[in-house]
């Protein structure tokens, strides 16, 4: 009968069945997600601590800085890491620009009609296509019908066309982000469209647009499918250190090609090799996400509103 | 009314749709030069709506469709040859919150100087000296000088409102246009804001939307009572308040004061 009578507590303000339970809840809610970040941490851990260890005797400057020897079986990686970076640095020329002018374009410019939500919706999709289908693309669009043939020129294309998607998001999203009342503001002085976005709108979003580049820039050295058919090779003489062994017209090596030859294709390479060309690899795309982190909250703290 | 003052503002059956709600029915409305004019009525009554006719902010939103004319000192602004730009350097517009721009105190107010002159037409001494006017007139520039190069967004709300006020005064406009400038700031605040109002109206022409009867008879010249999207009433603020002609205005004036 007495539903609805509050339950009564012995004394004023002491928890009451209900709300003990609603804390007990609470706790057990803290402790779960608390697990579940931590159990995401430990892989990462456990995996770069693996790494290393079994990586730890080929872990030389000079395994950085030194031509493959013996047939891949010996010597450094130097030919492979600077063709990562000429293939990550041409592709980033060519993505970033055209990735930020079309998301400043579709943020700010473009009025909501079809096209521009199909022109959102193609990009939103684009992003979530496989690097392999990029790069049977890359065959077909670089390589074979603008005649660039298999290289560099053609790889840094085709991984421009895989990063754009995601530049361009970032972009929009970190445009959208800006607080509208700050394009009134100046807007309500007279200023133009691109006025506002060069004075207030993109020193605002700068450090979203370079989070979601430098992401970029990881699976950009990181993807093995879009440079194999269009740009990479097993091997390429190179001098010891040459900042500039690479011509965009020829084909270049790369790290994460490289890492996918000497595990799969040459047999008879030392262990530890392996396992450093791995660390190199992983350590490039770690550096680049800590830059982007520092970068961020450096922004962040600067920008107060 | 006296004819003898100079009109700032005139619409002439001025109807506005937004998409297909009328938001705004045959406004006729003179607005004098050098006062200040207090648009009051009941929320969502079209204060808001009027005023952003004055400087054609209402087509910043889609679907806006606008039938009659506004003509300031004269000229229609929604002739096709008016510029926008230069619209907008004549007509300042002080919203609700406070909105400095996320720059230094000094920059905020630069702004404007800065976007409107070519490249080496201003020299930094010819600037900073507009800068230190502007603040002056809306007496902020005592508080803030030791820190010009400090955040217009860390300022108290009272000094940002001020602060947004004075970035417009560079451009030299002749209308000051404010939608509810004090609903953010507590009564001392507004008490501030309402006297730089008053020194303001010697240079310029201020409408002002006010849901707040006390601050319309403090401070306005003349008031105009909207009711629905219409204009029911426009006389001096006295006449306004004490012998309404409208039994609506009355109503409403008697409403709010219980
Ligand atoms: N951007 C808009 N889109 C559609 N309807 C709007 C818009 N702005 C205002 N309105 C409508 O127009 C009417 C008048 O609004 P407004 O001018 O803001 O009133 P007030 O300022 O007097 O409170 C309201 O009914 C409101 O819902
Ligand atoms: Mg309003």
């Amino acid at each position: 009968m007495n539903n609805h009578q509050p339950e009564i507590s012995s004394a004023l303000f002491t928890a009451t069945v209900f709300t003990r339970k609603k804390q007990r809840m609470q706790r057990i809610v803290g402790i779960v997600f608390g697990i579940m970040a931590v159990a995401i941490l430990i892989p990462l851990f456990v995996l770069v601590t693996y790494l290393i260890i079994r990586a730890w005797p080929s872990l030389t400057w000079d395994f950085l800085t030194d031509v493959p020897k013996n047939g891949m079986r010996g010597g450094g990686i130097w030919p492979a890491l600077v063709g990562t970076i000429y293939t990550v640095t041409f592709s980033l020329l060519i993505a970033v620009p055209i990735g930020v002018m079309a998301g400043i374009y579709l943020n700010e410019y473009a009025k909501d009609s079809w096209f521009t939500r199909i022109v959102n919706m193609a990009v939103v999709n684009l992003a979530g296509v496989p690097s392999i289908v990029h790069a049977l693309f890359g065959v077909g669009a670089f390589v074979l019908f603008a005649g660039m043939g298999k290289s560099i020129i053609s790889a840094s294309f085709t991984l421009a066309i895989m990063t754009l998607p995601v530049i361009i998001v970032s972009t929009t999203e970190a445009l959208a982000s800006v607080p509208r009342p700050f394009r009134t503001a100046c807007w309500n002085v007279g200023a133009s469209k691109w006025q506002t976005i060069r004075t207030i709108v993109l020193p605002n979003s700068i450090s979203g647009i370079l989070t979601g580049v430098i992401l970029q820039v990881c699976r950009a050295a990181g993807e093995t499918a879009p440079i194999m058919f269009t740009g990479a090779v097993f091997f390429k003489y190179v001098q010891r250190g040459d900042f500039f062994p690479y011509h965009l017209n020829e084909q270049c090596m790369a790290l994460s090609y490289h890492l996918h030859t000497i595990s799969t294709q040459v047999p008879g390479v030392p262990e530890p090799m392996l396992y450093a060309t791995a660390v190199v690899l992983l350590g490039f795309v770690l550096i680049f996400n800590s830059f982007a982190i520092v970068l961020r909250v450096y922004m962040r703290n600067r920008k107060k509103w | 009314m006296e004819q003898k003052t100079n009109i700032s503002i005139e619409t002439d059956n001025l109807s506005l749709w937004y998409g297909k709600f009328q938001a705004l029915y045959d406004v006729s409305s003179r607005i004098s030069q050098n006062k200040i004019t207090a648009l009051i009525g009941p929320s969502g009554c079209g204060k808001t709506t009027l005023l952003r006719c004055f400087n054609r902010m209402n087509e910043r939103f889609a679907n806006v469709h606008i039938n009659g004319e506004v003509k300031i000192t004269g000229k229609n602004i929604y002739d096709p040859d008016v510029s926008l730009i230069e619209l907008r350097k004549a007509v300042g517009m002080v919203f609700q919150r406070p909105n400095p721009m996320p720059l230094s105190i000094y920059d905020n107010v630069a702004f404007g100087l800065r976007i409107h002159t070519q490249a080496g037409r201003i020299n930094r001494a010819q600037e900073a000296e507009a800068v230190e006017k502007a603040l002056q007139e809306v007496f902020l520039f005592d508080q803030v000088k030791d820190h010009l190069k400090k955040r217009g967004t860390d300022l108290l709300l009272e000094q940002q409102q001020k602060l947004c006020i004075a970035r417009l005064l560079p451009l030299k406009p002749s209308i000051l246009l404010m939608d509810e400038p004090c609903s953010a700031l507590d009564a001392e605040a507004t008490e501030a804001v309402e006297d730089l109002l008053r020194t303001l109206k010697e240079k310029f022409t201020i409408v002002i939307v006010t849901h707040n009867m006390a601050q319309a008879r403090r401070i306005s010249d003349e008031s105009i009572y909207m009711l629905k999207g219409q204009l029911i009433e426009h006389s001096r603020t006295a006449e306004l308040f004490l012998t309404p002609k409208d039994k609506r205005t009355e109503e409403y004036i008697e409403g709010r004061y219980g």
